[in-house]
């Protein structure tokens, strides 16, 4: 069963629908007992990141995620959810899950960059990933945020962006992978991403 | 680096579109659906769908073409036109689109785009401004006052104080009409989108007045937009986007070419 996680931070319908357009039928789920039954998680999520960290322990899922990460099982975080994974995030001065080791930090302003970060973007690879394999170089992704997740191990970083600095948009460790970025609003490349992590294990040699 | 987007603008009137006239490839130009998809492949880097629908069942007509849309297309679009209420933009939000436009409702009752901004997060609201150039005065200082019924109502509001206000109030993204310019085909208000663009902190889409990819590329550089707004020039098969981003390729403008 694949479940997507919904602690109310924002809207889950293109996830969904990018799913269904891959011939899966996602159980959208905020019960923790659904969530530990599942084979593959799904935890996206827009908002800020103090509020998610309270829906999440007020419905219990902080514990259901850490079972499942203990449990091996391939999780996929998508934008908040990639940067909830870390210990903590300066958005709120958040403690998070904890998953992997390090932060979540604001994007810096630089020149007349404007904040959020909101278009179509690269990622710069850095090492080979099941999830993240057969994309061209050439390929963009949809990103919108002002914070980034910045993993305390550069060995965590799979995939970096350019906007006015260089910021992890793909990191991975363990059964765990997750994106800065919308591959649900990505286009086909987004969506190959999501095939490949149906296909993942959830197994990964650094 | 951020990519510059081209987003083209269909209008749909009672679940049909209302412009498109020379597509080939069995495109059914009537259908958005059809439309979208057909932009989807052809490189469009989101979409925007302008409501104009007049009839009472208005709002279930365009949900339907809002889901049918989402189902097909994995870029982000906006809705716009009609958008009165929180439930207007929930319903809009809940059948897949990405992002609500609300443009007339937020001048007449701001509190809109901070309850928007509150329930959805300000990365779902864009605010649609329809500009007019006028004497500079008082009560209008930067000589761009905000209109509404197409041009027809001047408000009395400053547009850049009123972009400014919108940011204040949570606006996530600003799509930034020149009634002068709109259905000229002659190029965008580059004064006015320059205005806007370096002074609030949000991205701003340049609309009216696209009739060439230089227009693009003098509103990208000159206009200092983010995105571009087409319709005309690419809804009657004049250029392809693929066109379009080639030649600001050439001339250095960041745009997404592999899709």
């Amino acid at each position: 069963m694949i479940v997507i996680i919904d602690y109310q931070a924002g809207n889950l319908t293109s996830v969904v629908r990018s799913f269904k357009a891959l011939g899966i039928e996602g159980t959208v789920t905020q019960d923790p007992a659904v969530v530990a039954r599942a084979t593959r998680v799904i935890f996206p999520g827009v908002g800020a990141a103090g509020k998610a960290m309270a829906t999440l322990r007020e419905l219990g899922l902080d514990q259901a995620l850490r079972q499942c990460f203990e449990r091996g099982i391939p999780i996929f975080g998508i934008c908040l959810g990639a940067q909830i994974i870390l210990e903590g995030s300066d958005e709120n001065a958040a403690a998070c899950l904890g998953l992997l080791p390090g932060r979540t930090k604001a994007l810096p302003r630089v020149d007349d960059l404007k904040i959020p970060h909101m278009g179509w973007n690269r990622v710069r690879f850095l090492k080979p990933h099941p999830v993240f394999k057969d994309l061209p170089v050439a390929a963009e992704y949809y990103f919108v945020h002002s914070y980034y997740p910045a993993p305390d191990r550069t060995a965590m970083v799979l995939g970096v962006t350019d906007y006015g600095i260089d910021f992890p948009s793909a990191i991975g460790w363990r059964n765990v992978v997750a994106t800065q970025f919308h591959p649900e609003k990505s286009g086909r490349f987004g969506l190959k991403i999501l095939e490949n992590f149906l296909a993942w294990d959830g197994t990964y040699a650094e | 680096m951020l990519s510059k987007r081209i987003i083209p603008c269909l209008d749909v009137r009672d679940g049909r579109t209302t412009k498109g006239i020379k597509f080939k490839n069995n495109v059914d130009i009537g259908d958005p659906v059809a439309m979208a998809r057909h932009y989807y492949e052809a490189g469009a880097d989101e979409l925007v769908f302008y409501d104009i629908t007049a009839s009472s069942d208005r709002r279930n007509i365009m949900i339907d073409v809002v889901r049918r849309v989402a189902a097909e297309i994995f870029i982000p679009f906006s809705v716009g036109g009609g958008i009165r209420n929180l439930n207007d933009m929930r319903d809009v939000l809940l059948a897949g689109a990405e992002k609500v436009s609300v443009n007339s409702a937020a001048i007449l009752e701001p509190g809109l785009i901070s309850a928007g901004a509150q329930a959805f997060g300000s990365q779902c609201i864009v605010l649609g401004m329809d500009v007019k150039r006028v004497a500079p005065s008082e009560a209008i200082p930067s000589g761009y006052e905000m209109v509404i019924h197409g041009g027809r109502t001047p408000m009395g509001i400053d547009a850049l104080w009123w972009a400014q206000e919108a940011v204040r109030l949570g606006a996530g993204e600003i799509c930034l009409n020149s009634i002068d310019a709109d259905g000229t085909q002659a190029g965008y208000e580059l004064t006015l989108t320059r205005m806007i663009s370096t002074t609030v902190p949000i991205p701003v889409i340049a609309s009216g007045g696209a009739g060439t990819p230089e227009h693009l590329y003098e509103v990208l550089t000159q206009g200092r937009a983010d995105a571009a707004l087409i319709a005309s020039m690419v809804h009657y098969g004049t250029y392809t986007i693929a066109g379009i981003k080639d030649y600001l390729a050439e001339r250095q403008i960041p745009v997404r070419v592999a899709w």
